[in-house]
């Protein structure tokens, strides 16, 4: 074997505290190498020019690059060797600046370690073997988890480029939280007229089939050709017969059922549609307020329904769907902010949060536009915001800025005064944080134009005082303390990763962080690609974003999709896991820690034998860890490689 | 420090201040600009960007009360750094028109300082030094404030004990005695200027 090593500079990244020259020296020693060198810039063209040229020159089988973390440039060295005709596999990288040059300033001891990590590299690279990747067949059909606005906006951009795409969403409706808003900042044009109409498209397009008021059972499969199970929760309404005419909805006599959708403001029925732009718009019962259900006796939805739709006895129905790719766009929750006692922890009816503002404001809420206070029915004059109501709060477990509440907040000010014209609004704020287009211009102009009084400071508490709600808080700028008789307290209550989103992270075995929202592939250049080969994100699961953003990263998916669901066949990873039937004893421990149900047992005349489903291994290596007889194996990551490694290292 | 309740704004405090001044005070969005630049800072009990504050919170006592307004030197410093335009030292301006007319001088000495002034302008048609020294005195019983430098002045010839009057300051203290009349009916002052555009516009047509 002839190896070549290359000891990158990085500029002064390495150069500035490891004696490259000196490296490479070394490493014209090690067994195997016939060229070693240092290179300003291992991964700019001239650099890789280098070693295409040193390959063939000398003639090399196998190359070492001694550079930064594989995770950022492997791809590129692979390619590069595999230009000069060696297979991209006979090439292993030894990460001499993330692990050596920024983490000491010691020349000697740094160009030592690195020496010594560039003889592990070549070690290795001994025993490595070429692979060849195998390819199979893709089906191109795309699963959207989630009906909000980022998942609505990824399904029709990936169905209109001709994709087949299915839909599941938990609740009985698509539109997700976008659809309870009034208005939309910054714009303040309204919501549900410009959600509608792609609702209605999603409901309407040929290649999107919507499974609502349905959840993710199971995922198996990989890339390409993932396994799905759904399972559709039972809506005691045959949706094939309901016309969604809404007689059920007028003549149920159990009318004080909690109204998810408008976030209980008012009551609703136990059968609903939950607004009347609903997609699909069909009834369903909600089984806990349900007099059949609960009492025994009622039936009046089915005895009232002119097509006979309802159904007391249907059962929750799973379907298999096979998808090429998916989308998560599971979207957000709010913070329970009932923690705050300092804002009455829910005792107080006129202290209500931001979304349950917006049903107030929204001509198709419960108090059909009309601002009113919960306690009396009256109209405000006096409506104070708070913000940060469970955001930037560290002691409450959410650090993070949510990231609309401040754009939000000026838009329900706005709003309150187009309402109520002889209201006044004041919003405490502790930073005003603006940054999209036109965002900041907005926040001035509901001071400047809508005279809200914007105070700079937290509310400390909030007690009632003759009716009224007394708010007092800080207003720093002043310096003083400061209180505002309120007939209405609005809390801008901040955002979370939706519930059992972690839950569903690992369906998808995709990462988490520690808030639950989805990991990103890289948080600059892979913002919708997840570590998971075919798992997208897009919208607030990933991170809280704006309607804009969520629309924008919806889009981004689909593309990202589109351009792997475009291919006929994908290459699998050769980097996978391979059982040696002769040593195999088959103890099935192999099976019972693969994460990605990629081991199978098999009957080799009569012995139980170990099998590895070459498309779904992942090439993890906890099997191969896990062997009691080292039977299985991970081709590039072999225990004669590690320990070759590791022979390298302790040679005294 | 009293909890000031922000139901209680002086909303007619904070259009007077506006209308005095031809600025918007809601435009403010408190960056502190005014504050760093200003020289006289290390006088105030309020610095300028609080004292915008407390007039967009309508807390009339506080800025009419305050030295600040009359510690103001007018330098302008801070209305040509504002970000949004603000004429700041404008607003001062205003403020310390609307403390004079309702007798709230937080700053005593300054606003004696300003009638000894004009006093001695009124009396001789131009500023007199020595006479202007006298009445501040007068005004404020600080007799001996400065006086440590009247030696070096006097043999310079910088100080002269009589006043020199010109011929027309007999129109001079009309033009002062006006606009005190303005001074407590802005509204008489507003249509003075009115009648001065016309005029104006007349004369260039």
């Amino acid at each position: 074997m002839k190896i070549g090593v290359f000891i990158c500079h990085c500029g002064s990244n390495i150069a500035g505290t490891v004696d490259c020259a000196a490296v490479a020296e070394r490493a014209s020693t090690y067994p195997d190498v016939v060229y070693a060198t240092d290179i300003m810039y291992a991964c700019a063209e001239p650099g890789q020019d280098a070693i295409i040229a040193a390959i063939k020159k000398h003639g090399l089988t196998g190359v070492v690059v001694a550079s930064c973390t594989p995770r950022m440039h492997e791809p590129t060295f692979r390619k590069a060797v595999e230009r000069a005709g060696v297979n991209r596999y006979m090439f292993e990288m030894a990460n001499i600046r993330e692990h050596v040059s920024w983490i000491g300033k010691d020349i000697e001891a740094n160009t030592n370690k690195a020496a010594e990590l560039v003889r592990m590299a070549a070690a290795k690279l001994r025993l490595d073997r070429e692979l060849k990747p195998k390819s199979f067949p893709v089906t191109k059909r795309l699963l959207v988890i989630g009906g909000g606005v980022a998942g609505i906006q990824a399904a029709l951009d990936a169905a209109d480029a001709g994709l087949e795409v299915v839909m599941v969403e938990k609740q009985p409706t698509i539109g997700g939280k976008m659809a309870k808003l009034d208005k939309t900042f910054p714009t303040v044009d309204c919501s549900s007229c410009i959600l509608g109409p792609r609702m209605v498209d999603v409901a309407q397009h040929p290649n999107i089939t919507l499974y609502a008021y349905a959840e993710l059972e199971e995922v198996s499969g990989y890339v390409g050709n993932f396994d799905v199970k759904i399972r559709k929760k039972a809506t005691y309404v045959d949706w094939d017969k309901c016309t969604g005419c809404g007689l059920c909805t007028e003549k149920c006599p159990s009318k004080k059922s909690y109204d998810r959708f408008n976030e209980g403001v008012g009551p609703t029925t136990a059968i609903i549609i939950p607004f009347p732009q609903a997609i699909p718009k069909k009834a369903s019962i909600e089984r806990e307020y349900c007099r059949q259900f609960n009492k025994g006796k009622c039936g009046v939805c089915a005895k009232v329904c002119p097509t006979g739709a309802v159904n007391y006895e249907m059962q929750d129905e799973t379907v298999e769907v096979k998808v090429g790719g998916i989308v998560a766009a599971t979207g957000y929750d709010l913070v329970d902010w009932k923690v705050y006692s300092e804002y009455g922890g829910g005792r107080y009816p006129d202290v209500v949060t931001s979304l349950q503002y917006e049903r107030m404001l929204s001509a198709s809420g419960p108090t059909g536009g009309h601002v009113k206070r919960p306690s009396d029915g009256t109209e405000p004059v006096n409506v104070v915001f708070v913000q940060c109501v469970g955001s930037r709060d560290p002691s409450i477990g959410r650090p993070y800025c949510s990231g609309f509440c401040c754009m939000y907040t000026a838009k329900q000010a706005i709003l309150t005064k187009d309402h109520i014209p002889g209201s006044q609004s004041y919003v405490f704020y502790m930073d005003i944080r603006s940054p999209g287009k036109g965002y900041d211009e907005f926040t001035r102009r509901v001071q400047e134009e809508y005279g809200a009084r914007y105070v700079r400071g937290r509310v400390s508490m909030i007690y009632p005082k003759g009716g009224k709600l007394m708010v007092r808080g800080a207003d720093t700028l002043m310096g003083t303390q400061v209180e505002v008789e309120a007939d209405l307290v609005v809390l801008a209550v901040g955002a979370e990763a939706s519930a059992n989103s972690s839950a569903l992270a690992e369906k998808l075995r995709i990462s988490y962080d520690g808030y639950g929202f989805f990991m990103e592939g890289h948080p600059k250049l892979k913002p919708v690609e997840t570590n998971t080969a075919g798992v997208f994100l897009a919208g607030s699961c990933q991170g809280l974003k704006d309607i804009p953003s969520s629309v924008a990263q919806g889009s981004a998916a689909a593309a990202k999709a589109l351009g792997l669901l475009s291919r006929d066949m994908l290459d699998s990873d050769p980097q996978i896991a391979s059982v040696s039937v002769n040593r195999c004893v088959g103890c099935r421990k192999c099976i019972e820690v693969c994460p990605f149900k990629a081991i199978q047992e098999v009957d080799m005349r009569g012995q139980p034998k170990a099998e590895v489903i070459e498309t779904v291994c992942q090439g993890c290596g906890l099997c191969n860890a896990t062997c009691p007889q080292g039977a299985i194996q991970l081709s590039h990551f072999t225990d004669n490689q590690i320990l070759a490694e590791v022979e390298a290292l302790c040679r005294f | 420090m009293e909890t000031v309740c922000l139901n209680r704004s002086d909303d007619a405090f904070v259009k007077a201040v506006e209308d005095e001044s031809g600025q918007r005070v809601s435009r403010c969005y408190q960056c502190g600009n005014c504050t760093a630049g200003c020289p006289m800072s290390f006088t105030f009990d309020y610095s300028v960007s609080r004292i915008m504050r407390l007039i967009q919170a309508g807390q009339k006592e506080q800025v009419l009360s305050s030295g600040a307004v009359w510690l103001c030197a007018g330098c302008e410093t801070c209305t040509q750094r504002c970000p949004n335009e603000i004429n700041v030292a404008g607003v001062m301006d205003a403020c310390r028109h609307i403390a004079g007319r309702e007798r709230k001088f937080g700053a005593r000495a300054v606003s004696a300082f300003f009638k000894a002034f004009m006093d001695s302008v009124r009396f001789n048609g131009r500023s007199h030094e020595v006479g202007t020294m006298a009445l501040y005195m007068l005004y404020t019983g600080r007799v001996w404030t400065d006086v440590e430098l009247a030696p070096k002045i006097l043999p310079k010839g910088k100080m002269p004990l009589l006043p020199h009057r010109i011929a027309g300051r007999r129109e001079v203290a009309e033009i002062i005695s006006r606009f005190k009349q303005g001074l407590s009916d802005p509204d008489l002052v507003r249509a003075g200027l009115d009648a001065q555009g016309k005029s104006a516009k007349e004369a260039v047509s």
